[in-house]
């Protein structure tokens, strides 16, 4: 069971919300995801809308709604976003993004540090999207934040772990819950980012836009099950030599 | 330098040239990238790509649903004001024209706000003539001020304005600035646009630079297609376009390819644009500038704009009316016929249809207060 900020999530896979071709078409892929936690922008939710498709398809009764900051420039406007979920009564979670560059949307490490620090300050649950920078990660440990949230690869683009090298030491020296965040375009690189030991990962792009959500969820949904699985069940070195099955140094023991 | 100063440093003439030279084995190869540059501009638009129109089209819809999924941004367009001091050969609010100008009262304002928002409308775009003396920039702050409770995103296309001004728009609620060239050709400009601040050719074309050095979240440009060839102005939107995503990268850029439609002063235009030319430029400019916001007028057909719709096409604008207040029963003179006058109610659902979601909110006023 994965535990995030004393709340425990069957399911290790986390999903995003926009993109999908219908309030339907979503509500069928989370359920099919087995999700817990689903991102909502704020930006895109009319909460003074009784008639919002949003808010109609899903509860949070179903799953633990993670607002986001999606389209702040900087730290002082995530923080009013970040406020304006909470005010919503949507939840005291916040997926902290600050991407200032509107294309690519990478994340400014430095104004994501400081809403963080103020953010955990004022009793919210920060969970930070960031470049897979070990270094930063450490430092909003250190800030409070009850996860880090390193990208695969830019967002949307679906290209896979393109930044295995920095999440792996990530993962090796965090202390808070890793979720691999933006850029996985496949079951295949959910399931690696997850036998690396990714604690969790997050999808949007990959299912929203798939020919088939639903079943491309399914697929997910599976596939991060696996990852975990083989994990957990260690996973055995790969090595470039073949291994000698008689020891050569057994007579140093007789 | 400025946009301006980068601008004049290249021979569009001779890029354009070049484009109507284009071999038809150099757009297959230019194809065959998996990414486009700006020096793929003359090719992508080459009469000899539009032998290749399916296979753009094809890239354009695949990038277009990668980078913004099956997401389609509604908007509608608020007329403040006819009243106009420039004048210009195509536009109905030109001030050769002689009729009973009209400028929005704050009642009729929040009167025509109300009504939008009661459609489901979330994100408005405010626009006038230019008559900086009347509707100056304390109306038009004023009224961004009163529609500001009603909608999440506004927009404002208006006289070019320096940066204090925009600041201030800015301070009152508005996100995103609009501002046409018209057309590129400097010397053909003047032959549309006869007197007024409006002939001021480089002063427009510095105005989306003040935009972004004030701040505004997402910024449009375009030229009105027809006032000259479309392929020279592509070249100069291209161009212009990576300028500005160089030296302001927080802005959003967007685009829009509006063409000459009939006006009540009998012009008509010397450089008609095709259905086909309209497909293209949207092609190419989503194989150039993947996550740009491309923006369909309702100046279009419906039919046609429903074939469009999937190719590359992020915002559409719905229920339009050119004229002030017009959408409260009012009958004061349009800027330009539209022609697809469908309710945004069928426009979604023609965009269901096709399995675009129809998306009326992606903004909130809190990131400005």
């Amino acid at each position: 069971m994965l535990t995030i900020a004393k709340r425990t999530f069957k399911s290790r896979l986390f999903l995003g919300t926009g993109k999908f071709s219908s309030a339907n078409v979503m509500k069928e892929s989370l359920q099919a995801s087995g999700s817990e936690m689903v991102t909502v922008a704020v930006r895109r939710v009319d909460i003074n809308n009784p008639q919002d498709d949003f808010l109609n398809a899903i509860s949070p009764k179903d799953y633990l709604f993670l607002p986001n900051t999606s389209g702040a420039r900087n730290a002082e406007e995530a923080i009013r976003i970040a406020r304006l979920g909470r005010a919503f009564g949507v939840s005291d979670w916040v997926k902290l993004e600050v991407t200032p560059e509107p294309n690519y949307l990478l994340p400014d490490g430095t104004e994501t540090l400081i809403a963080a620090r103020q953010l955990v300050k004022e009793g919210f649950k920060v969970l930070p999207y960031i470049n897979a920078d070990p270094i930063l990660a450490k430092h909003l440990e250190d800030a409070g934040c009850c996860t880090v949230m390193p990208l695969a690869a830019p967002i949307g683009t679906n290209k896979g772990l393109t930044t295995k090298d920095q999440i792996k030491i990530i993962i090796e020296q965090s202390t808070v819950p890793v979720v691999v965040d933006a850029g996985i375009g496949t079951p295949s690189h959910a399931s690696e980012a997850m036998e690396m030991g990714a604690d969790a990962v997050l999808v949007n792009t990959a299912i929203a836009v798939a020919q088939d959500p639903v079943k491309m969820a399914l697929a997910f949904k599976q596939a991060v099950m696996a990852g975990r699985l083989a994990f957990e069940s260690g996973i055995a070195n790969t090595v470039d030599t073949a291994q000698a099955s008689s020891p050569l140094t057994n007579f140093l023991r007789t | 330098m400025t946009s301006v100063d980068y601008l004049k440093r290249f021979d569009f003439h001779a890029l354009y040239e070049q484009s109507l030279t284009v071999k038809p084995e150099t757009v297959i190869q230019t194809l065959k990238q998996s990414t486009f540059s700006l020096s793929d501009l003359p090719t992508l638009i080459s009469p000899a790509a539009s032998q290749f129109i399916e296979s753009l089209a094809q890239r354009s819809y695949q990038i277009t649903r990668q980078r913004f999924g099956n997401m389609m941004q509604l908007f509608v367009p608020l007329y403040l004001s006819n009243e106009c001091y420039n004048h210009c050969t195509y536009c109905n609010f030109s001030i050769h024209l002689d009729y009973p100008r009209k400028t929005l009262t704050d009642d009729e304002i929040i009167e025509n706000g109300k009504l939008l928002k009661s459609k489901g409308f979330n994100h408005i775009l405010l626009l006038t003539g230019e008559a900086p003396k009347t509707v100056d920039v304390n109306y038009i702050g004023h009224a961004i001020k009163l529609l500001s409770p009603l909608f999440s995103s506004i927009g404002v296309e208006i006289q070019p304005l320096k940066q204090s001004e925009y600041e201030y728009l800015i301070k009152q609620g508005c996100d995103s600035l609009t501002v046409y060239q018209e057309t590129y050709e400097p010397d053909i400009y003047k032959q549309y646009h006869l007197t007024g601040k409006k002939r001021l050719f480089e002063n427009r074309l510095y105005t989306p630079e003040e935009g972004a050095k004030a701040g505004f979240f997402k910024i449009n440009l375009g030229a009105l297609l027809g006032l000259y060839d479309w392929r020279f102005e592509a070249l100069n939107l291209g161009y212009h376009l990576s300028y500005l995503h160089k030296h302001y990268w927080k802005v959003k850029y967007g685009i829009s390819f509006p063409r000459i439609t009939e006006t009540i002063s009998s012009f008509s235009t010397l450089y008609p644009v095709k259905d086909i030319d309209i497909v293209q430029i949207i092609c190419a400019f989503r194989l150039l500038f993947n996550d740009l916001s491309i923006t369909l007028s309702t100046r279009e057909h419906p039919s046609f704009r429903n074939h469009v719709m999937p190719l590359g096409v992020t915002h559409l604008s719905a229920e339009s009316n050119t004229s002030p207040g017009g959408y409260c029963g009012t009958n004061e003179q349009d800027q330009f016929q539209i022609h697809d006058s469908r309710s945004v109610h069928d426009i979604s659902k023609q965009l269901h249809s096709i399995g675009l979601d129809p998306v009326v909110k992606d903004w909130d006023q809190a990131f400005i207060r």
